[in-house]
């Protein structure tokens, strides 16, 4: 037959294909440089980080979509945790009042003696202050406080102890630990009895713990509908390059290469929606932090909501591509083996 | 290159595709595989690229025991193949230029420039240079499996296999597609393709397989090898 291209001819013989020897030079070349292995690793990575990018960008808006109700769903419990930590703030700060213990000191201890020990227990890890209330002010006090100043006119001696009011401190106020600090108070040869008002104590720690434990579950719960989100998503991604997938395999492409598009893809995500989480939250507390603050000077307090520090920020933005990671290697380990050629 | 012992391959819903096939195909070969529809041309290409493992009997390609090929090598070997289909199989949404880079970006070519060169050479050689900007339905069926056959060669591989490769090709074109072929084989590259189009494997008088109802009917030498 009569070679009717010349070009074909022409181009061959000047790259000559020297065909068998293919794999074998590469393979070696690969095992005197051990970088190059690494670096072409690297860049398999990279080139496949961008081209996951890449395609979410080509579709801008369905992409955006995705994003955006993972960002809502992450924003749920972040917007959540930032006003729990604004309420327990303002929760330890009534701890605080709450936990005071009351000590009555026995009554022949002395006005110096009482200073004294006010002064040793100051010192004390657990204790934030000490205030002293000798029994003339209690006295003075009770007579404001329950308008028997005249009755009490007719007492020849002052019957009231004196009184050391131990404030715990910050973080010990919670009814375990202040179990162990009355216990303690308690033994001091000084003093007669202890008082505290432990129910209240008790309520509002339990108060605290529930809406602790109720954030925790309607975050692990929002958390796996990120992960189904983005699985899903991963999952018509796959779908809809089905085609794709079986010429690379048929090319040669190995599991690991077709994988990888999608679980970047799975981390863009995640890591979108995480930025999208901070933006509501943010723009959220932004918007509350006036009404808040309005309301709080009508209650005499300087309460106000705590922003999302750097700290949350970054925790957010990890927990958001951590979370489309997982999904994305969930629905690929699912639905990329059923994927072959034939 | 190419070595089958008794190899047999009978699907799930008990239909039996190759019954006890034998051959071999030296390196350096063209061979025709020739038959009906339905005859195993195509089962026998799919064993040969491992896109179906056979039920019976050894198959070697390029000194690989196929039926060994752990899934993970298969790949691998994928690599050492140029693969070429009567639909074409190129990804309707890249450039020509990406479809043929493709096998070198999968085996983990990565210096830009080296791609470029080895891609524009294996379009250079199908007579497609300065149609890489393109996308694959832009171009005639003739040129879209030019496209398919500049992707099997340019990772330089030792043995392409063609499936029914002028199928949707008028005479003209696939004369023109033959004639790609033959010189690929003449630098080395060692050939086989299926096919029904008995008139044109008559014309290019090489080694014809003949499958009937998945088992060897005849295998008869050309006058030009």
């Amino acid at each position: 037959m009569k070679r009717t291209r010349g070009s074909p001819r022409r181009a061959m013989e000047s790259t000559s294909p020297a065909a068998p020897a293919v794999a074998k030079p590469r393979a070696a070349s690969r095992d005197s440089m051990p970088w190059l292995g690494i670096e072409n690793y690297l860049i398999h990575h990279l080139r496949a980080l961008f081209a996951s990018l890449g395609s979410l960008l080509r579709t801008p808006f369905a992409s955006l979509m995705t994003a955006v109700v993972i960002g809502v769903a992450l924003a749920l419990p972040s917007g959540f945790h930032a006003l729990l930590l604004s309420v327990q703030s303002l929760a330890s700060g009534w701890e605080g009042e709450v936990a005071q213990v009351s000590l009555f000191l026995k009554p022949d201890i002395k006005a110096d003696t009482a200073r004294n020990l006010a002064w040793r227990l100051r010192s004390m890890d657990d204790v934030a202050g000490v205030r002293y209330i000798s029994p003339q002010q209690a006295l003075e006090e009770f007579q404001r406080s329950s308008g028997l100043s005249d009755a009490l006119a007719y007492l020849d001696d002052n019957p009231l102890p004196a009184v050391l009011v131990v404030k715990p401190a910050e973080g010990f106020a919670r009814p375990e630990v202040m179990r162990d600090l009355v216990k303690r108070l308690q033994a001091l040869p000084e003093v007669e009895s202890t008082q505290l008002d432990w129910a209240w104590l008790e309520r509002l720690h339990a108060l605290v713990a529930l809406a602790d434990r109720a954030m925790a579950w309607v975050g692990v719960v929002l958390a796996v509908a990120v992960l189904f989100i983005v699985g899903n998503t991963i999952r018509l991604a796959i779908e809809n390059r089905r085609e794709e997938i079986i010429i690379t395999k048929l090319v040669g492409a190995t599991d690991a290469f077709i994988r990888r598009p999608f679980i970047y893809g799975g981390i863009w995500y995640g890591l979108t929606g995480g930025l999208i989480a901070l933006i509501i939250v943010d723009g959220v507390l932004w918007g509350m932090s006036g009404p808040v603050a309005r309301l709080a000077a009508l209650y005499k307090s300087d309460f106000q909501l705590a922003m999302i520090g750097a700290g949350e920020t970054l925790l957010i933005l990890v927990v958001g591509a951590f979370l489309g990671w997982l999904g994305a290697w969930v629905a690929v380990g699912r639905h990329l083996r059923h994927i072959e050629p034939g | 290159m190419i070595q089958l012992h008794n190899v047999g391959k009978r699907y799930p819903a008990g239909h039996e595709a190759l019954h006890e096939v034998s051959f071999g195909v030296e390196r350096g070969e063209m061979v025709f595989i020739t038959g009906h529809s339905g005859a195993g041309k195509s089962t026998l290409l799919k064993l040969l690229g491992v896109i179906e493992r056979p039920s019976v009997g050894e198959l070697i390609v390029n000194d690989r025991n196929l039926g060994r090929l752990s899934k993970r090598q298969i790949p691998y070997h994928r690599r050492t193949l140029g693969m070429i289909y009567q639909d074409f199989r190129l990804l309707a949404d890249r450039t020509i230029f990406d479809n043929v880079a493709l096998p070198l970006v999968i085996a983990g070519h990565y210096d830009h420039q080296e791609i470029r060169r080895r891609a524009r050479a294996a379009l250079d050689k199908v007579g497609l240079l300065g149609k890489e900007k393109l996308h694959p339905l832009e171009l005639s069926g003739g040129e879209q499996q030019r496209v398919g056959i500049a992707r099997a060669v340019v990772h330089k591989p030792v043995l392409l296999l063609a499936d029914e490769p002028t199928g949707n090709l008028d005479p003209t074109l696939a004369g023109e597609i033959m004639a790609l072929f033959e010189a690929f084989n003449r630098v080395g590259v060692t050939v086989l393709i299926a096919s029904h189009n008995v008139e044109l494997i008559a014309h290019m008088q090489r080694r014809v397989l003949v499958l009937k109802n998945g088992s060897l009917l005849s295998d008869s030498r050309g006058t030009r090898g």
